[in-house]
């Protein structure tokens, strides 16, 4: 549980920052003022100007919102559907189910990338489109580990005596599969958004995501890197941020595999 | 063999399926294919330029009749043409996906000559100092994303230190060694996960196998611990790596995307984010068409290596 505190703590800590941004009392995030243009840190807020005079810890924080609201509606839509589809695929397998699972898995075929850009070229950028694609992306994935769950579960003791007993099955399904699928649900819930950031801010950094001026900590980048030469800080900053991020996120997925799968956890490890 | 021949055959189906989604993609989106390729922010195109669209994309055709135009074309190597300059689609891939694929082929490379020896290293000294930071670095690295990376070897190798040129290209048969020195950096920030993957996936994949019986006794019939380790370990150690190395190529094929943008290597990226840009349909769907159709083929030859190495896998 202890591996559990740590990135668990700074992912809650991300987040929270994230979700009380309007009221930290940060300048406007999309205000330019040309006549600070590129001002160091400290001199006009704690972080400085970017190319466009607009206040970078503002952008930061901000963009973090950004991210984080693309990530998590995402993963949450592709959790609901891919979970329900291997839920009933598992439970109710036959024809319709191998098709429904069959025609999930195909979306792995495409390399993620290229998936987006093709839906970006017919839907045009925007945070609705980067929402639906990488919903659809993920789908997959849990369809796949909720079905295989299901199969585990479903002839087990409790899953018959509940049969047993006459409860219905959307009863069955919700109140008794469900919560014992849980666990890996729950660690894919978690892979699914760390990828999630990092697809949306690969996807913004080459235009093709959240529209500017919209903060994006991808965007953030991409302008830096117009301003390299003078300004090398306004690269660091959200480099930095995406990358404790991510390296939070990582880190918990990984604490939750292991308490969520007890058979995974290496006894030499205490 | 009939591993073989089932295992074709599945890839040639995924690779008619990946083709049709592709191809209905552009009418699974509600409206207009047309018209919605021509409108910008809000602003409705005038009727006169959707029908010409229409007209060229073929998209006044029943559907079955497109369908069946859009393989015909693909059988004759027809993908059509840019819709922004006419240019064929398949010669502007066939310029560039070569180049592509020697910055894949040589960041894959790179990564397996850090991985497998480091990742061996670490698990033959398991909790040693070298496991402890090497498998610290790789929880970094896999936690940059790939253009993060690339952005910072150009602010630390290009502007900073002034050791590389920021990017570019220079042909192979003019400058070799500008060549090879312009694809270091783009190579090292595509390579960069897979390398820390292959690492883990190395490291415990060594773990597991060391402590089998085969292992144990072709020690104890006091056969030395190299080859103990090359004959007995590496090599059964070796298929799950495989299999890792398969997967990772397709965010590999879309790193090199954002990889090839940072350090303006002139493959795939640039004529495809161009026409994502331009909303260019026929390059795109062309471009996407090629790099899964090459995703699926890698995962082909992974799985194939994988049973030649590994009899067992042709009976499961």
């Amino acid at each position: 549980m202890r591996r559990l505190a740590i990135p668990g703590g700074l992912v809650a800590l991300i987040v929270l920052i994230a979700l009380v941004a309007p009221w930290l009392g940060l300048p406007n995030p999309v205000r330019q003022d040309m006549a600070h243009r590129l001002a160091l840190p400290g001199a006009v807020g704690l972080l400085g100007r970017d190319e466009f005079g607009r206040d970078v810890l503002s952008r930061l924080v901000w963009g973090a919102r950004t991210s984080l609201s693309v990530a998590f509606a995402s993963a949450l839509i592709s959790c609901v559907l891919g979970t329900t589809l291997g839920l009933l695929g598992g439970w109710f397998r036959g024809l319709g189910a191998t098709l429904a699972l069959g025609s999930a898995d195909i979306i792995l075929c495409f390399p993620p990338v290229l998936l987006a850009l093709l839906v970006v070229t017919l839907l045009g950028p925007g945070a609705v489109t980067l929402i639906l694609v990488l919903s659809v992306l993920f789908l997959p994935g849990f369809a796949r580990v909720t079905y295989a769950e299901v199969m585990l579960v479903r002839s087990l003791e409790y899953v018959e005596a509940a049969q047993a007993m006459g409860a219905t099955t959307p009863r069955i399904l919700l109140r008794t599969v469900l919560p014992n699928v849980a666990g890996p649900v729950l660690v894919q819930l978690s892979l699914a958004v760390a990828s999630a950031v990092v697809l949306e801010s690969g996807l913004s950094f080459l235009g093709l995501g959240v529209v500017p001026p919209s903060p994006s900590w991808g965007l953030m980048i991409r302008g830096a890197r117009t301003t390299l030469e003078q300004a090398p800080l306004l690269l660091l900053w959200p480099c930095a941020a995406l990358t404790i991020t991510i390296l939070a996120m990582n880190l918990l997925c990984d604490a939750l595999r292991d308490v969520a799968d007890p058979r995974t956890q290496k006894p030499s490890r205490s | 063999m009939r591993f073989v021949v089932r295992r074709v055959a599945v890839s040639l189906l995924l690779v008619w399926v990946v083709a049709s989604i592709v191809f209905l993609a552009i009418h699974l989106v509600p409206g207009d294919p047309a018209e919605l390729l021509l409108s910008t922010g809000g602003s409705a195109p005038d009727a006169a330029t959707v029908a010409e669209l229409r007209e060229r994309l073929g998209l006044n055709l029943p559907l079955l009749t497109q369908y069946a135009n859009f393989f015909a074309g693909l059988a004759h190597g027809d993908l059509g043409q840019s819709l922004v300059d006419d240019y064929p689609v398949l010669d502007e891939i066939g310029l560039r996906l070569p180049r592509t694929l020697e910055l894949i082929a040589a960041g894959t490379i790179l990564a397996l000559i850090v991985s497998l020896p480091a990742g061996t290293y670490a698990a033959l000294h398991q909790g040693g100092r070298f496991d402890r930071i090497a498998s610290g670095i790789a929880a970094l690295v896999l936690a940059i994303p790939v253009f993060v990376v690339g952005t910072l070897l150009v602010l630390l190798m290009a502007q900073t230190l002034h050791l590389m040129p920021a990017g570019g290209y220079a042909p192979l048969a003019k400058a070799p060694g500008q060549h090879f020195l312009l694809l270091a950096l783009p190579a090292l920030a595509i390579g960069k996960g897979l390398a820390a993957i292959l690492f883990r996936m190395t490291r415990a994949s060594v773990l597991d196998v060391a402590v089998l019986d085969y292992v144990r006794t072709a020690r104890a019939k006091g056969l030395s611990p190299n080859r103990v380790l090359i004959r007995h370990v590496l090599r059964n150690a070796l298929s799950p790596i495989l299999t890792v190395l398969g997967l990772h190529m397709g965010s590999l094929l879309g790193g090199t995307v954002l990889v090839e943008y940072v350090f303006n290597w002139p493959g795939l990226s640039t004529p495809l984010l161009r026409a994502v840009e331009a909303r260019d349909y026929p390059m795109v769907v062309g471009i996407v068409l090629v790099i899964s159709a090459l995703f699926l083929a890698i995962n082909l030859v992974t799985d194939l290596t994988r049973a030649a190495l590994d009899p067992r896998i042709h009976t499961a």
